[in-house]
């Protein structure tokens, strides 16, 4: 087999992100289950805070290229 | 002329032994003309939706009516969703002066990425980092500069670097820590975030379409599963369509947000 363990531990990276992105949209969800009317004022939010979180794996995609 | 514009052909079939998976190498396209380094495709591509955007919003404001027309509602729904969505509601009172910066920004992004899963150009433009590097780096002058204008120059920074009611031994922590986020962490964050979308999501579709078409030229058992392969494949690039617009949306929202934080007079 041949590889490089960068790729193992961008999967390991990967974990922290993943929960964070669970954790985000599931309180979207629940404050949309609660209070349909603040779909509006939650997405943007939501996505914002997914982007940040999604981030972080993507950077551990580049430096498993990069190391 | 096609030489350099499509990446892998002619590497996976002249390779028999082994699949050698997608890598970084892959968004290495080599230019098109000899002898011409700037002749590559993503440069070709960021002059295509240029050509593209400008034509596209001339027509469609063109004949602008009080009744519009279909291709004039495409194109005024854009710029109301840019300037309602993404200037009025972030930036505040003072956000048409943005609107031609934030739209142009989306409407670029938006397309470039956009040629990733376009048939026969299938090459996200941003992928290249040097492009969002730019784009991060138009942002981080815009920003910087309407806040200097705004507040003067010693007060733009002293509203970064000494943040009102935090005790004052705590400056010696948060004092680098803010000029490092407002200088180094945000355009670095704003173009890597871009740049590692496109460049994972067009990785991922290389994965399930090249390893398609490599289970295809197994044996008979590895041709029956080919098919599920092209089939996540298919599945993945409308999820990356889905991100594409995502990114667009995420990197003009933030550019918006960095502009309102700067036009606050206080943080």
């Amino acid at each position: 087999m041949e590889g490089t363990l960068n790729l193992v531990g961008f999967g390991l990276a990967a974990i922290g992100p993943g929960i964070a992105t669970g954790l985000i949209f599931a309180a979207y969800i629940n404050g949309v289950a609660r209070q349909p009317e603040a779909r509006n004022v939650l997405q943007p939010i939501a996505f914002l805070g997914f982007a940040l979180a999604e981030a972080l794996a993507l950077f551990g995609l580049v430096l498993a290229f990069v190391l | 002329m096609f030489f350099g514009l499509v990446s892998r052909m002619g590497v996976q079939a002249a390779s028999d032994e082994g699949f050698n998976p997608p890598d970084a190498g892959d968004f290495n396209l080599p230019p098109f003309l000899e002898g011409n380094q700037f002749a590559t495709k993503p440069i070709l591509l960021v002059f295509l939706s240029v050509i593209l955007i400008s034509v596209f919003f001339y027509l469609s404001a063109r004949k602008a009516a009080l009744v519009p027309s279909r291709f004039q509602f495409a194109g005024e729904s854009i710029y109301s969703f840019v300037r309602n969505d993404l200037g009025r509601d972030v930036i505040g009172h003072e956000f048409m002066r943005f609107v031609p910066y934030l739209f142009t920004l989306f409407t670029f992004i938006l397309v470039n990425n956009i040629f990733g899963i376009v048939p026969f150009i299938q090459f996200p433009t941003m992928s290249r980092v040097s492009f969002p590097y730019v784009l991060a780096a138009f942002t981080f002058f815009v920003f910087h500069y309407v806040g200097i204008r705004k507040q003067g120059l010693w007060t733009y920074l002293k509203g970064i670097m000494f943040i009102p009611g935090v005790p004052k031994p705590a400056y010696i922590l948060i004092t680098p820590l803010e000029l490092a986020t407002y200088f180094l962490v945000r355009p670095m964050t704003l173009s890597l975030r871009l740049f590692a979308n496109m460049f994972a999501g067009h990785l991922l579709l290389l994965v399930f379409i090249l390893g398609g078409e490599h289970l295809l030229q197994g044996v008979i058992g590895l041709k029956l599963v080919s098919p599920f392969s092209f089939a996540i494949g298919i599945a993945l690039t409308f999820f990356e369509f889905m991100v594409q617009c995502l990114q667009a949306y995420i990197f003009t929202l933030l550019t918006a947000l960095y502009i309102a934080g700067a036009l606050a007079d206080e943080h």
